[in-house]
């Protein structure tokens, strides 16, 4: 019984993501331009854009270009799926790193300047944030008692309740996940920023589709884990969940276009900073809670 | 089986004469493919002879064997003339440096062994030699990785001096100090005394300064002595744990020690995981690894894989136990978990190929010490897994650098840019090996996620080291993944170029990225058949395994996908059009992807880099304030275990 959910959990990731991402994708860049004082285009642009790329014909650099950024499509959709399997945590996280790095190779492997810059910033971000998305499930291993995903379903209490510091640092790396401003280094939906298309620069036709598409797997998977922080095993849990994941998608694009883009050394040093006070505290908190209560 | 175990300690050194004596290639090719080969067979013979005699503990001297009690004090006395000999020795090199320090350090301790010995405090005729899994596991690395990179020295050490005119040939002496080295490591782990652990134990420390000044240049003498005195403060700390079991505890024998209650014996383990901590270069020791690597490369590949840096996370393993809830266990995990942190930040600094893996072998040895200090059963499993594929992969790299070195001529990773075009063997090698330090399905990050969940089982100040290991994985993997960026880059019309590499290195490259495979594949059974019985034999009991099945295969079966992922991208990708002409560069290609115009019109070559984040992450800024930071913790483990003491 509980197989045949994780299955199909996993199933409806594999299919409705692209779906779902990419609606959230014209949904924010509706309410983007709304904030800009635009009518911006319509919520079923990306569609429209992804369409038109896979439609284009396909010039690479390097033929390797094109085995990279397969590999990072196949990976971070495996990222997704095994989490809304309900596997193990570092599993999971382990799995997107390395899709992370054979996106960072895709961009390399062509040799060209601007792509490179934009590996380099983009290899900044994962330094950056790495160490919350490691605490984050070192959290849920001390508030749950286990690393998988689906042990969240049977706790009495949601996790939010042990981790608000972990959370919080969460959300301070999700914006540079979500490649949002004030992190957007390595590459940027925004019109204003100075490297071409920092990481980006050298995709083109199917293979940028394809970045657009794990784009859109990977803010699933992402606003999934922020969910998490709000399931128990009461039912009332996932609808709270749902709201709490989309107001969080909200409040990121909010900080998108209220804020400029810093520099990588003041993403490097904020967001260390808060993991290690807000993410290592709450840790150090919890465990000191658990020796002496 | 005993004749094997005492073949395995005589066997180097008496290859380490023969190699002394020989003066030609040839000759000195045949003795060390024999040598290094009759090692690894009598090793192997020695695994053989322990699963046949029902896979138990071996102590010697037993009733009746080759190694009678009788002659145990006269191998002693053997034992101190040459302790004295190697002490006149460093003496004398001391002096004749100006190193007068060093030369008091030595004297001070070996005249600290000369009255214990002499005056009868010491008087054990039982369990001078044991052999246990952990034991069985250090002679298999130590025999196969350094017997190969013996056989890879051959190659590298003729075209080492081909290259390097100005150093003096002293390839015999080279040869000799390998060997010696090898079987100073087989008596260590063997040896179930003190006292004969120390003997092997300065033997190593004196044999690696006389490796690293090898070259006689004037950076190799400061590098060598500065190896000299840290390790030499390290054994004055092992003689003073023997002093002090010998007179307050009346053993000196490593097992029965680890059998007393643990507040009689903090002083002793306290001293002894000190020495080791200086021996596996965790901070504030580190900087005599980092210098080691001026040394021709098969002296780092020995010094940082299968040896000398092996030698004290192996006394930490065994000391594991002990260590749980002591002084001793709180300033281990503290400066191990510190120094993985650390070393990794600094190895992004660097673009010298071997400083990075100086680098990174010092943070990994930080994480396998966290294990040992920690004191549970499952962070020794982690450490022993961790020990093990730390030895191979970085055997292999150190090696596979040492050969694009010759090739290319650098070993700058940002002279590797399209490495792989140029030299496909070797950067696969240097891939293997890489993946080995980070990527699963190699065993390393698999025993840092087991690493992780144990500390957090430990509880306690463990959850610190949670902290650190976070951080510190996110460094390492970006240290290495810039590394990866160089080798995998494909600029505009590389040609392949000529291997120069020699067919006996090529021999331990390729069995060192075989054994790394089979390592790999076979991980579950010896981990389940050799690991965790290993941790009963060391101390630990009910050990349970921590993962779970289904998700272990859930995990390999992901584990592989990522290198089938791209190989089957790469099949739908011979589809692809290839179009050169589209590399942008603002409109200024000159149309060979290489050079750009300038503001003059003229050609430029454009020269892509990696950053490094010097001024960020740099030496100057963190080594001297993490190292003082190791100091107090350890002058203050120190108060704590001295308190406790008297």
């Amino acid at each position: 019984m509980i197989y045949a959910v994780r299955i199909l959990c996993m199933l409806a990731y594999v299919l409705a993501a692209p779906l779902l991402g990419g609606f959230l994708s014209g949904l924010d860049r509706k309410l983007t331009a709304r904030m800009q004082g635009r009518v911006g285009p319509t919520v079923l642009q990306p569609f429209y854009d992804v369409y038109k790329l896979f439609q284009k014909q396909v010039l690479v650099v390097s033929r390797y270009q094109f085995m990279m950024v397969a590999s990072f499509l196949v990976m971070v959709v495996g990222t997704g799926a095994l989490f809304f399997g309900g596997f193990d945590l570092l599993l999971i996280f382990f799995v997107l790193t390395t899709a992370c790095i054979f996106f960072v190779l895709a961009a390399t492997v062509t040799n060209s300047p601007y792509a490179e810059l934009g590996a380099q910033r983009e290899l900044i971000q994962m330094l950056s944030y790495e160490p919350m998305i490691l605490l984050t499930a070192v959290g849920f291993y001390m508030a749950n008692g286990s690393f998988k995903g689906m042990d969240a379903f049977s706790a009495d209490l949601p996790a939010i309740v042990k981790l608000p510091g972990v959370f919080i640092g969460l959300l301070f790396v999700l914006t540079i996940k979500l490649r949002k401003s004030p992190f957007d280094l390595s590459t940027s939906h925004h019109a204003h920023q100075e490297l071409v298309k920092g990481v980006t620069t050298e995709f083109s036709g199917s293979v940028f589709a394809m970045v657009e598409l794990s784009h859109w797997y990977e803010n699933i998977f992402l606003l999934g884990l922020v969910a998490l922080f709000f399931v128990s095993k009461s039912w009332w849990s996932i609808p709270l969940a749902i709201v709490a994941a989309l107001f969080v998608w909200f409040l990121e694009i909010i900080i998108d276009n209220t804020s400029a883009r810093v520099k990588w050394n003041q993403m490097l040093t904020s967001a260390w900073g808060v993991t290690a006070i807000l993410g290592g505290g709450n840790l150090l908190v919890l465990e000191l809670y658990r020796l002496f209560f | 089986m005993e004749f094997c175990i005492l073949l395995l300690i005589l066997l180097p050194f008496i290859i380490s004469v023969l190699q002394a004596a020989v003066r030609s290639d040839s000759s000195r090719r045949i003795l060390t493919f024999a040598g290094s080969g009759l090692i690894i067979a009598n090793a192997l013979a020695l695994a053989i002879c322990w699963y046949l005699g029902g896979q138990g503990s071996v102590v010697l001297p037993a009733e009746g064997g080759i190694l009678s009690a009788g002659v145990i004090p006269y191998i002693g006395y053997a034992m101190l003339g040459i302790e004295l000999l190697l002490a006149g020795l460093v003496v004398w090199l001391s002096i004749k440096y100006r190193r007068f320090l060093i030369a008091l350090l030595s004297l001070a301790q070996t005249a600290l062994m000369c009255w214990l010995e002499l005056s009868g405090k010491i008087h054990e005729e039982a369990g001078m030699i044991r052999l246990d899994r952990l034991t069985l596991l250090m002679c298999m690395i130590v025999s196969v990785v350094g017997g190969l990179i013996c056989i890879y020295a051959l190659g590298y050490m003729k075209d080492y001096h081909h290259h390097h005119t100005e150093v003096k040939d002293r390839r015999p002496f080279f040869f000799s100090m390998l060997y010696v080295f090898l079987g100073a490591m087989f008596g260590l782990v063997l040896s179930g005394s003190l006292v004969w652990i120390y003997f092997f134990w300065e033997i190593t420390s004196v044999v690696s300064f006389l490796l690293i000044g090898y070259t006689k240049e004037e950076r190799a003498i400061g590098n060598s002595f500065r190896a000299l005195w840290m390790n030499l403060l390290g054994g004055a700390g092992f003689a003073g744990a023997i002093a002090y079991s010998a007179l307050r505890l009346n053993t000196v024998n490593l097992q029965t020690i680890l059998t007393r209650p643990s507040r009689t014996i903090g002083m002793v383990i306290f001293l002894l995981a000190f020495a080791a901590l200086t021996k596996s270069a965790q901070l504030p020791f580190s900087k005599w690894l980092l210098g080691a690597m001026v040394a021709p490369t098969p002296t780092s590949a020995l010094l940082h894989s299968a040896t000398m840096v092996k030698a004290g996370v192996y006394l930490l393993l065994r000391l594991s136990p002990a260590m749980a809830g002591q002084a001793a266990g709180f300033m281990v995990q503290i400066i191990g978990g510190l120094t993985f942190f650390i070393a990794s930040m600094l190895a992004i600094t660097h673009s010298d190929g071997k400083r990075v893996l100086a680098w990174s072998t010092i943070s990994n040895l930080g994480l396998i010490t966290a294990c040992a200090g920690v004191g549970t059963a499952e962070t020794v499993w982690a450490g022993a897994i961790l020990l093990i594929f730390h030895a191979v992969s970085k055997a292999l790299l150190f090696q596979t650098v040492g050969a694009v070195e010759h090739a290319i001529g650098s070993r700058n990773i940002e002279d590797m840019h399209g490495l792989f075009r140029r030299q496909p063997g070797l950067a696969s090698a240097l891939l293997i090996g890489i993946a080995g330090m980070f990527l699963a399905p190699f065993g390393m990050l698999i025993a840092k996620w087991e690493a992780l969940t144990a500390f957090l089982n430990a509880g306690g100040i463990s959850v610190l080291l949670v902290i650190l290991v976070a951080f510190g994985s996110a460094t390492t993997m970006i240290y290495w993944t810039k590394w990866l960026i160089k080798l995998l880059a494909v600029p505009a019309g590389t040609k392949q170029q000529k291997d120069t590499t020699s067919s006996a290195q090529w021999l331990s490259l390729g069995c060192h990225i075989g054994l790394m495979l089979l390592l790999c594949a076979s991980y579950p059974f010896y981990s389940a058949w050799f690991v965790t019985p290993m941790l009963g034999e060391i101390g630990f009991e009910g050990v349970s395994q921590l993962l779970s099945l289904s998700d272990r295969v859930v995990m390999i079966l992901m584990l592989a996908a990522i290198f089938v992922i791209p190989a089957v991208a790469r099949v739908f990708a011979k589809k692809v059009r290839v179009d050169r002409s589209s590399l942008y560069m603002s409109g200024i290609n000159e149309g060979d992807h290489r050079h750009y115009e300038d503001s003059y019109g003229q050609p430029k070559k454009m020269y892509l880099s990696n950053w490094y984040l010097a001024d960020f992450f740099g030496e100057q800024k963190f080594y001297m304030p993490s190292a003082w930071a190791a100091v107090v913790v350890t002058v203050f483990c120190f108060i704590l275990a001295f308190g406790g003491a008297f």
